[in-house]
């Protein structure tokens, strides 16, 4: 019998459920709010969703409401992993170590 | 592009996205491991416009809806000042909570662009998945516009509860279950839209009743909220990149928020449900009678610090609001060129986020190698001359050490009294959010300091010269 695509996809999931639990355990604690920065900004990879909603019918200048769902969702996805990333980038510049001659 | 080389590019992204967390690690390799986080998204982003292959119209306008976000998420990445963190990351988690709405009503609307069947006959699957994305993320978004709400101090951060608030929310849930199913066997839209808005009020319920004190695991819970809308919606679009970035963020905002309930002592569904201090309240104000503190002044602690070997500094919540991260710098500064020790005591839920206090003191540039967790640090309390607690309270109560009665007992604690003195800038003597008093102000060796917090540490650093 042929296995639905489906459960792959479960597989996928549940997989990466037991690799976030390691790799986030293994996250320093005083590195946490990058972390929640971080996070938030790859999970607005949904953009990819939301770019084929913004897309999709291919009928020239004639949006359907899907479409412009799909227009605002960009934005929004784009507000965060722009500032997602760049909030990160500056917290992360800002974690120095001690300086030797100290 | 062939829809199997799109899969193994998304396939990459998820890959990059699992290295980005990975860096996290140490503050050595996280700025690689950003830049990872950055290249996956590239490569996802990419592939979804080459595997759409031909071009309408409407790629101008994606591309400008693209730029308008851009700049709009860079502009406030750069202007955001780092104690706004917290409402930040909130504020964030909407977004992603909307737009998994967004998504997932407009594939909805028009299955064929997704390939889930057509209007009215969706994949049953499909629509399953559909609905826990946009349910899941409805409840993100209404629940961080509420927590964003609480922190940025526009709607009062005390809880907000009333009678059969449990039940009432434990009806809507079992009502959007109730929903989904209807959802599946008519393929109605009107049941969809219901479900939407039973998700959107219970997001809304959900945080109304937790303090502010409690935000750090409201946050950590609303991460992890948008990351299993996103895998939804993954599920929904058959994208491996989603589904893997999705689960990622979700499992990490689950161990944030068990990181943070463990530094409270409390169970997650003690804190989901709400209410805390509000009863204990009454029965504190009871007992509460007249003791004497030892009051100083900016002289007095300056005078205690300068005679130190040894000093430990503890910094709360208090510290993010005064704005007094640099001005404690400075006064560190001076310490250590009169070759006092310093280091600095985190507790795990100091502040309004997970790591809102080492944030901080990086910003004001203290070297992270001299900030310690509550574990590292506790041991050396016993072996230094001056705690120096700074905007923070029930963190260090020996309360939940002694006191079996007291609502925070068995919590984590820092033990600031096991030091030869104990020195607290606050700006008043009242109680912490817990509404406990702290018997270490009334404690011989502890010193008052009541000010701002910023003002205070300046006036040290002045009496040091």
């Amino acid at each position: 019998m042929e296995i639905d695509p489906f459960i792959f996809r479960l597989s996928i999931f549940i997989l990466s459920i037991f690799i976030g639990y390691y790799v986030v355990w293994s996250v320093t604690p005083s590195l946490h709010t990058p972390l929640m920065s971080v996070t938030n900004a790859i999970s607005s990879v949904i953009i990819v969703g939301a770019i084929i909603a913004g897309l999709a019918g291919n009928s020239d200048n004639d949006f359907t409401i899907s479409n412009i769902l799909g227009f605002l969702a960009i934005s929004l996805a784009a507000v965060n992993i722009f500032g997602g990333f760049l909030v990160t980038q500056r917290m992360l510049q800002m974690y120095k170590k001690k300086k030797k001659d100290k | 592009m062939s829809a199997n080389l799109s899969a193994i590019f998304y396939l990459i992204s998820g890959v990059l996205f699992i290295l980005a967390l990975r860096g996290l690690s140490s503050p050595e390799t996280s700025r690689q491991g950003n830049f990872f986080g950055i290249l996956g998204m590239t490569i996802a982003i990419t592939v979804t416009f080459l595997s759409i292959g031909s071009f309408s119209s409407g790629l101008i306008y994606v591309l400008i809806f693209l730029l308008i976000g851009g700049l709009i998420g860079a502009f406030i990445a750069y202007k955001i000042p780092m104690t706004a963190m917290p409402e930040l990351v909130a504020g964030f988690h909407s977004l992603v909570g909307l737009s998994a709405v967004l998504v997932a009503v407009s594939a909805f609307l028009n299955p064929e662009a997704f390939n889930l069947g057509s209007s009215g006959s969706i994949k049953l699957a499909s629509l399953i998945e559909m609905s826990i994305g946009a349910a899941v993320g409805a409840i993100t978004f209404s629940g961080s516009i509420i927590a964003f709400l609480k922190l940025q101090g526009i709607m009062s951060g005390s809880p907000i509860t009333f009678r059969g608030q449990h039940l009432f929310n434990a009806l809507l849930l079992i009502s959007i279950v109730a929903l989904t199913y209807l959802l599946c066997s008519t393929q109605s839209s009107n049941f969809f839209w219901m479900l939407l808005v039973v998700s959107f009020v219970i997001g809304f319920l959900l945080i109304i009743p937790i303090g502010g004190a409690d935000m750090p695991v409201v946050i950590s819970m609303l991460n992890s909220y948008s990351g299993w809308a996103a895998a939804g919606i993954g599920f929904t679009l058959e994208n491996s990149a989603l589904i893997i970035t999705g689960a990622l963020v979700g499992s990490s905002g689950a161990i944030l928020s068990y990181i943070m309930c463990k530094g409270m002592n409390r169970s997650f569904f003690n804190v989901i449900l709400g209410g805390f201090g509000v009863t204990e309240q009454s029965s504190t104000s009871q007992n509460k009678e007249q003791k004497p503190v030892k009051n100083g002044n900016a002289e007095d602690a300056a005078f205690l610090m300068k005679n130190a070997s040894s000093v430990i500094i503890v910094p709360g919540y208090g510290m993010a609001v005064a704005q007094a991260q640099h001005a404690l710098r400075e006064m560190v500064d001076t310490l250590k060129k009169n070759d006092i020790k310093v280091s600095y005591a985190i507790h795990p839920v100091a502040g309004r986020m997970p790591g809102h206090m080492n944030v901080l003191l990086a910003e004001a540039n203290v070297p992270y190698d001299e900030v310690f967790e509550l574990e590292e640090i506790n041991n050396d309390f016993a072996n230094a001359d001056v705690a120096f607690v700074i905007g923070a309270n029930d963190v260090t109560n020996p309360a939940a050490k002694n006191d079996p009665q007291s609502p925070i007992y068995g919590m984590p604690v820092l033990d600031v009294e096991k030091c030869k003195s104990v020195l607290f800038v606050k700006r008043s003597l009242s109680p912490g959010y817990a509404g406990i008093d702290n018997e270490l102000f009334y404690k011989e060796n502890t010193l008052m300091l009541f000010a701002d917090a910023k003002k205070m540490t300046e006036d040290i650093t002045k009496n040091l010269d």
